[in-house]
């Protein structure tokens, strides 16, 4: 690849997720037919380490067993389970302690007691991170900021923890606000291959015919080469349309996502997050409908944000 | 725009220089404009652009018409023109109807009151006057007028007409000529020799600052289009540049560059793209390998590679030795043989880049050739080479 950056592999796990009806899972490893020639595949965690061994990724992810969180029932425990007898074959497999970085993956759904066992078992290993997996997926925002705030309070203070498949740029806010430290997603760069931007109100949709004759930027406080050279009025007319306009909105969704980062790093250093946080959703929420679910994760979090709350309006009659 | 012919060789092949107002820096000829779609490339964004040699990319082929699947006009005209809306304040845009890829010329449907095309958004008529806005609206340094272009296969009226239209079209276009932009007089006439000497008598006449010849790539024979050629050269006067469309391969192009064409397009370039071939042809005609010649299982024939072949999954050279392309000086066939396989973008970005800057050598080539007076020498050579490639590889079959 000629990438002299960092570098992280997934373990091929989340494949089970998407590819479910394909999937076998047993205390092996998971078996899954082919997508290419049908042929049944066996992967085991010795089998995951090894190939991200030979990638040569600084992070590397355990193989979990992920369930979506929508489901009940006796799996969700098995799953967990799965995961941290897994974690111990990963371990042992794994050939690049010193290169490489073996992150665990929590898992348990939306059970606090599965995951606080999960969570447990993972730090037990001294593990150089911890990722929160399992969410992402359909389940609620109030279930999930629990997750996650449950996840962080009990993992180590001195080990980066990885939300896996977040997400929206309020996501990972509010995450962050809980102490969650990494993010991958691909929302920015598929939003963007459907016409639609970041901005700090939320989102603009390029598609929009509303965009045909607008000549501003897409973002007019945003410094990217996209934003500093076209107007949405041209965006407009290459978006779904032309590789190019993929290609332009994908750079500045990214760009957008890598600010929001260094935005949200450079004002925990400075001693101002909470007023960052303000600034952020006083702008996406004008009228001060912040939503509940980001009050509430707020308040766990230590994060004083009335200021940009209106009161609860009176649907609670 | 000022041009100026500063070279011949053996013959009608001259070397000329091309001076816009917006770019410092003169563009020498024979020469290629790039391929875009709404006045950027294809693939390659516009950071990687300034990678590309210079001044030699800086002349862009845009086609007004691609414009009419969203952006009116008045919103050109109100974001500043081409240069403006694009950023490229130090590009050259040549704005041509024909690009042979999504606006293709219906000739069935054209009658007297325009031009139609088959487009992504349906099928479209257009007239001098709507043309004339589009042109007036982008600010494009050179502009081509509207044209009825027509297959080698219509029948001697059709081609008739065709000429008829395209003369008539040229004085109302030039009519309503904007202010800037230097008009190019269209010239047609298909495979008939008669109608090719009679469409450019009537263009040499008017007042244009050069001249864009098209309906060729459209039926005629290899060996039927030098006739065709000189006979449009030899009738323009000299001094005024030429550009072509639809002369694509190597081949063509010195066909092309023999009867004193200067300026050609690339969609040859974005079909290779899009079809995962790389260009490798040696650039000075002459092949160093040629001896030890060997078919490889690839099939490649020495001209190009088609990247998606297994066998490059391992090859961790890049496409051409000593290429100093973005692409050649940091990646390798095995790198984009995934990418295509995993079907990423980054293959055709890469691809483009890699081909553009191939086919930009190849014209360097031959404006030394003509420069030292050995173009056709040049010529020769080169489709002895390619003809030598091709029976060798027929030997083996």
């Amino acid at each position: 690849m000629n990438w002299p950056r960092a570098l992280l592999t997934d373990s091929g796990g989340f494949q089970m997720v998407s590819l479910l009806h394909l999937a076998d899972i047993t205390e092996k490893g998971v078996t899954f037919q082919s997508p290419v020639d049908g042929k049944p595949m066996l992967l085991t965690p010795e089998e995951s380490i090894q190939i991200q061994n030979r990638i040569g990724a600084d992070i590397i992810m355990a193989l979990d067993d992920v369930v979506k969180t929508t489901i009940t029932g006796p799996r969700i425990e098995e799953a967990m389970y799965h995961t941290l007898r897994w974690i111990d074959r990963c371990i042992a497999a794994h050939e690049r302690p010193h290169e490489q970085n073996l992150f665990g993956i929590v898992q348990g759904g939306l059970d606090p007691v599965l995951r606080d066992i999960c969570v447990r078992g993972l730090v037990d290993r001294n593990l150089p991170g911890y990722a929160i997996g399992g969410l992402a997926g359909g389940e609620s925002k109030d279930s999930f900021w629990r997750v996650v705030a449950q996840c962080t309070a009990a993992l180590p203070e001195d080990k980066p923890r990885y939300v896996m498949g977040v997400g929206y740029p309020l996501d990972i806010v509010v995450c962050s606000a809980l102490g969650a430290d990494m993010y991958d997603c691909v929302y920015p760069t598929r939003t963007a291959r459907f016409g639609t931007a970041l901005v700090p109100e939320g989102v603009l949709k390029l598609k929009h015919n509303a965009m045909a004759d607008d000549t501003r930027p897409i973002d007019p406080t945003c410094a990217c080469m996209v934003c500093r050279t076209y107007s949405r009025a041209y965006i407009h007319c290459l978006v779904t349309k032309d590789a190019m306009g993929s290609q332009l909105l994908s750079y500045h969704n990214l760009y957008y996502m890598m600010k929001l980062s260094r935005d949200l790093h450079t004002s925990i250093i400075e001693g101002r997050f909470p007023e960052f946080v303000c600034n952020f959703l006083r702008i996406m929420f004008p009228k001060g409908d912040v939503p509940e679910w980001v009050c509430n994760a707020m308040e766990v979090a230590g994060i004083d944000i009335s200021s940009c709350c209106s009161p609860f309006s009176s649907s609670q009659d | 725009m000022k041009f100026a012919v500063k070279a011949w060789s053996n013959g009608s092949a001259r070397a000329g220089v091309v001076q816009l107002g917006n770019f410092p820096h003169p563009i020498e000829t024979p020469c290629l404009l790039l391929s875009t779609r709404k006045g950027l490339p294809f693939f390659i964004s516009p950071d990687l652009l300034p990678s590309l040699p210079s001044p030699d990319s800086h002349l862009l082929q845009v086609c007004p018409l691609h414009f009419l699947e969203g952006l009116s006009p008045k919103t050109i005209s109100n974001s500043g023109g081409l240069h403006q809306m694009l950023g490229l304040h130090d590009y050259g845009f040549a704005a041509v109807t024909r690009d042979s890829i999504q606006c293709l010329p219906e000739y069935n449907s054209t009658n007297k009151v325009g031009a139609s095309f088959e487009t992504p958004c349906g099928r479209l008529l257009i007239k001098p006057v709507e043309y004339m806005e589009l042109i007036s609206s982008m600010r494009p340094n050179i502009w081509a007028t509207l044209a009825d272009e027509v297959p080698t296969w219509v029948s001697d009226k059709r081609n008739r007409t065709s000429v008829d239209r395209t003369v008539r079209w040229l004085d109302d276009c030039i009519a309503l000529s904007p202010a800037g932009g230097a008009v190019f007089g269209a010239i047609v006439g298909g495979s008939n020799v008669e109608e090719r000497r009679r469409c450019a008598q009537e263009v040499a006449k008017r007042n244009v600052s050069g001249y864009w010849i098209g309906g060729f790539g459209l039926g005629e024979s290899r060996d039927e289009r030098p006739a065709l050629l000189n006979t449009i050269t030899d009738i323009l006067p000299e001094e005024k540049p030429r550009l072509i469309c639809g002369l694509g391969l190597p081949e063509e192009v010195l066909q092309g560059v023999a009867s004193g064409i200067d300026l050609f397009d690339s969609v040859y370039i974005y079909h290779l793209t899009l079809g995962g071939f790389a260009l490798t042809f040696p650039l000075n005609g002459v092949d160093e390998n040629e001896s030890d010649f060997q078919l490889s299982d690839n099939g490649s024939d020495r001209t190009k590679i088609n990247l998606r072949a297994t066998v490059y999954r391992k090859d961790a050279s890049p496409i051409v030795e000593g290429c100093c392309c973005y692409t050649c000086q940091n990646h390798t066939k095995a790198y984009i043989n995934h990418l295509l396989n995993v079907h990423e973008m980054l293959a055709q970005t890469l691809i483009e880049i890699h081909n553009t800057h191939h086919y930009l050598g190849f014209f360097r080539a031959i404006r030394e050739a003509i420069k030292t007076g050995n173009f056709e020498q040049f010529h020769r050579q080169f489709i002895e080479g390619r003809r030598n490639c091709v029976a060798v590889a027929a030997m083996h079959a």
